[in-house]
């Protein structure tokens, strides 16, 4: 159901970026660089509260005429950006947290692994069959 | 030969072979068919092993499928040369197939389209770059090894070439080559994992203790010079010229007979893992605990794979991805890491016969007995000497649970206290050892291990037998002794009476309450009228003087002469004053020979009756309280009635 999926780190450079349809891929990069701001602001809008009751899922950062842009954040700054079809009506916000659950899952999986330096692209291949699944449903 | 098994080909056109090509191909394909005959006779295999004929007419699949991968060629273009050649069409690989497969494959090396009319060419022969052990197995002719070393299908006509390869050979260590196995004639994966490399593995791992230091770049130097040794039926060229690390080769001819996985390359051996047990205790002692990432990725960085292999690796592998190796994870691991050098290439998902489960399951025998161990460390914690404390861990455990239950629970307070007790344990083990011990030997071998269960054991007991014994306490009041004997003679229901007659007594002994109960009014009767026939008579003074005498004579008589109160009190009285001073005479002497015995009888009655009043002051208490819930539930039920009363009444 994604169309794009994107894991940024804390220093704001892509981890991970993968989008489904294959042209225009600039396009979706371009989407999820602007979303950062987005993702800042909301962010420190909440940042003055203590770490714990932060929300991880952040919802709906910004809609285009054609997508929408989800963002979820975890405790260490690692954003997580999705870009969804709009024309997919029938995903409901249960549905987008369920999906950034399981990105984060797979992506602690990712750290667990001690060849992995944090920082490095992510190159595991059950994460990316994780979000391959993920994108697959989109037709 | 050839050019009548190219004649009889018949389905492509006639095969062409120059006389190197012949005898080339010849040989190779006597190896195939010897090798395919020894493998396929052991192993049942899959299905496909029916196609192994083993018969000198055919070549088995596996070593044709090994030879095929080993030229290096990628798996379309063995795929299409298989098609080709014919094999998958009859089913088998005979001659014709074979040589046409040959020359595909030479002429694929040599850059040339893979079709049928490639066999005409003129290409030189086909490369085939082979572990040494797949050339001793297959080529295991005992064919001298410097007469067929020009005939060796991976040396090339050229000499020159053949020192390169050798170059090559030797680097292939840094290269480990990717061959993806044929997929797509079912008969091969099967076949060509079934490396029947048993021979060299049994050789490789005589070799594995001397590689336990430097685990990867030393293998081979040691593999190589051990070779010869092992006495398989190798080829020492082949030896040097095959530089694939097979130091830890997978067996899985022999291992095949009990399932029919399709991944047998996967399958880990008892040998194997045995090693990977031990690479593992050396990173961790304890076999039933993890591994943390950083041990494990320096000690697989070892290896000298790429990180980015090592880190899917370690995906595959960490099945619970929690950032630490189990022992059956390293063990999955630590075997994918071999295969990996070994040029197999890794699979997409964990092999059945990789996973957690299945590796528990299939060999638990070291797993066990790493937990028993691991439950003795942690019951024993003093011990230092784990092997042969294991035997006296299970002496000791078993000689607790041979303790009655009543020192079960002091055994649980034992354990806590060993090392308390230790110090006290020890000068006591030469006279508990005879007391406790079952395996006397192993007793004196370790006293300090078994002294800890042992003596404390013992101490439990003892302590245990103490209470019940109490030591003999002095007697207050010996004036008593008289009376204590009459209690004696009287039995302990007479004190009973006595306690009537005299309240307050300092040395009166314990009685039963309910006889207490009982009695008390009857010994009160009868000292009464004791009291009203000695106070008539003079007698009285020497009557009250010896108390004691006389009352547990009376009351008795009193009870076997109830009729008789009066008249028989003053008769009996003065009767019983006499004997009473005479029995009282005569017992004075005996008195102190029983009077330890008395005092210990006596303070054992003390106690229990003061057990017992103190069980019944607490049932009396709870009785009470009893009472009074009732009390105020009937209080409670009134005043409903009370409330409903006037409802009731209209």
């Amino acid at each position: 159901m994604a169309v794009c999926v994107a894991v940024i780190a804390k220093e704001n450079y892509p981890l991970y970026i993968r989008s489904a349809p294959t042209e225009n891929e600039l396009k979706f990069h371009y989407m999820v660089h602007t979303s950062l701001d987005v993702v800042d602001e909301k962010i420190s809008a909440m940042g003055k509260a203590l770490v714990d009751q932060r929300e991880l899922y952040l919802g709906l950062l910004y809609p285009t005429e054609d997508y929408k842009v989800y963002g979820y954040v975890t405790n260490s700054k690692v954003k997580f950006v999705m870009v969804v079809d709009s024309s997919n009506t029938a995903l409901r916000d249960n549905e987008i947290r369920s999906m950034f659950r399981k990105l984060h899952n797979s992506y602690t999986d990712v750290m667990c692994n001690p060849f992995y330096n944090p920082g490095d692209r992510i190159q595991s291949r059950a994460f990316d069959s994780m979000v391959t699944s993920m994108m697959i449903q989109v037709c | 030969m050839e050019a009548a098994a190219g004649g009889g080909c018949g389905s492509g056109p006639p095969l062409l072979l120059s006389e190197g090509e012949q005898q080339c191909y010849s040989e190779l394909f006597a190896s195939c068919a010897a090798a395919g005959a020894a493998v396929g006779g052991p192993g049942s295999g899959p299905p496909e092993a029916a196609r192994a004929v083993p018969s000198a007419a055919t070549a088995a699949a596996g070593p044709v499928a090994d030879l095929f991968r080993a030229s290096q060629l990628p798996a379309e273009t063995l795929h299409q040369i298989t098609e080709l050649c014919g094999a998958k069409r009859v089913g088998y690989f005979g001659p014709t197939q074979f040589y046409i497969a040959l020359k595909l494959i030479a002429a694929a090396q040599s850059g040339l389209p893979v079709r049928i009319e490639s066999i005409k060419c003129e290409v030189p022969l086909p490369r085939f770059l082979m572990s040494k052990t797949d050339a001793e197995i297959r080529f295991g002719n005992p064919t001298e090894l410097h007469g067929t070393k020009v005939q060796i299908p991976y040396l090339i006509t050229e000499k020159n070439t053949f020192k390169r390869m050798d170059d090559e050979d030797k680097q292939q260590e840094t290269q480990s080559p990717t061959m993806s196995p044929l997929a797509s004639p079912p008969s091969s994966p099967p076949h060509y994992q079934r490396v029947p490399l048993s021979h060299a593995y049994g050789k490789l791992r005589s070799n594995t203790e001397q590689m336990h230091p430097a685990p990867y770049e030393a293998r081979q130097p040691l593999v190589q010079p051990e070779g010869p040794s092992s006495g398989a039926p190798g080829t020492k060229p082949p030896r040097h010229q095959a530089s694939l690390i097979r130091s830890f080769s997978v067996e899985r001819e022999p291992q095949d007979n009990n399932s029919n996985y399709p991944d047998e390359p996967w399958r880990i051996t008892e040998e194997q893992r045995e090693y990977y047990v031990n690479q593992f205790r050396s990173l961790q002692p304890d076999p039933s605990s993890f591994i943390s990432g950083s041990v494990a990725k320096n000690f697989f960085t070892k290896s000298k794979l790429s990180i980015p292999e090592l880190s899917y690796i370690w995906e595959l592998s960490d099945a619970d991805c929690d950032g630490a190796l189990t022992l059956p994870e390293f063990c999955a691991a630590f075997h994918l890491i071999v295969a990996r050098k070994n040029g197999y290439p890794l699979p997409e998902g964990l092999p059945p016969t990789l996973q957690t489960e299945y590796l528990q399951a299939a060999f638990p025998k070291p797993k066990r007995e790493c937990a028993l161990f691991d439950s003795y460390s942690e019951s024993m914690p003093a011990n230092q000497q784990p092997r042969d404390l294991n035997r006296m861990e299970k002496l000791s455990v078993k000689d607790m649970a041979d303790f009655p239950v009543p020192t079960q629970d002091v055994t649980s307070d034992d354990k806590q206290g060993l090392k308390s007790t230790a110090d006290e344990a020890l000068p006591r083990d030469v006279s508990e050892d005879p007391a406790t011990s079952k395996d006397s030997n192993s007793l004196k071998a370790r006293p300090r291990s078994r002294s800890y269960s042992s003596t404390s054991i013992e101490e439990a007991m003892k302590r245990g037998e103490d209470p019940p014994t109490p030591p003999p306490r002095p007697q207050k009041t010996h004036s008593r002794a008289s009376s204590l004997d009459l209690n004696k003679v009287f039995q302990p229901s007479v004190p009973a009476t006595k306690s009537g007659l005299l309240p307050p007594p300092p040395a009166l002994p314990p009685r039963p309450c309910p006889s207490q109960s009982e009695q008390a009014p009857e010994a009160e009767i009868h000292p009464q009228l004791n009291r009203a026939p000695s106070q008539a008579a003079e007698s009285s003074p020497a009557k009250k003087d010896i108390p004691y005498s006389q009352p547990p004579s009376k009351p008795i008589r009193r009870k076997f002469r109830p009729e008789n109160p009066a008249t028989e009190n003053q008769d009996t009285s003065t009767a019983v004053g006499g004997p009473a001073s005479a029995a009282t005479v005569k017992p004075h002497a005996a008195v102190q020979k029983q009077s330890s015995k008395q005092k210990k009888a006596i303070q054992t009655a003390i106690r229990k009756n003061k057990e017992a009043n103190a069980v019944l002051a607490r049932l009396n208490s709870e009785l009470q309280q009893q009472l009074k819930e009732v009390h105020q539930e009937r209080i409670a039920l009134e005043n409903q009635l009370e409330q409903l009363r006037p409802v009731t009444v209209l």
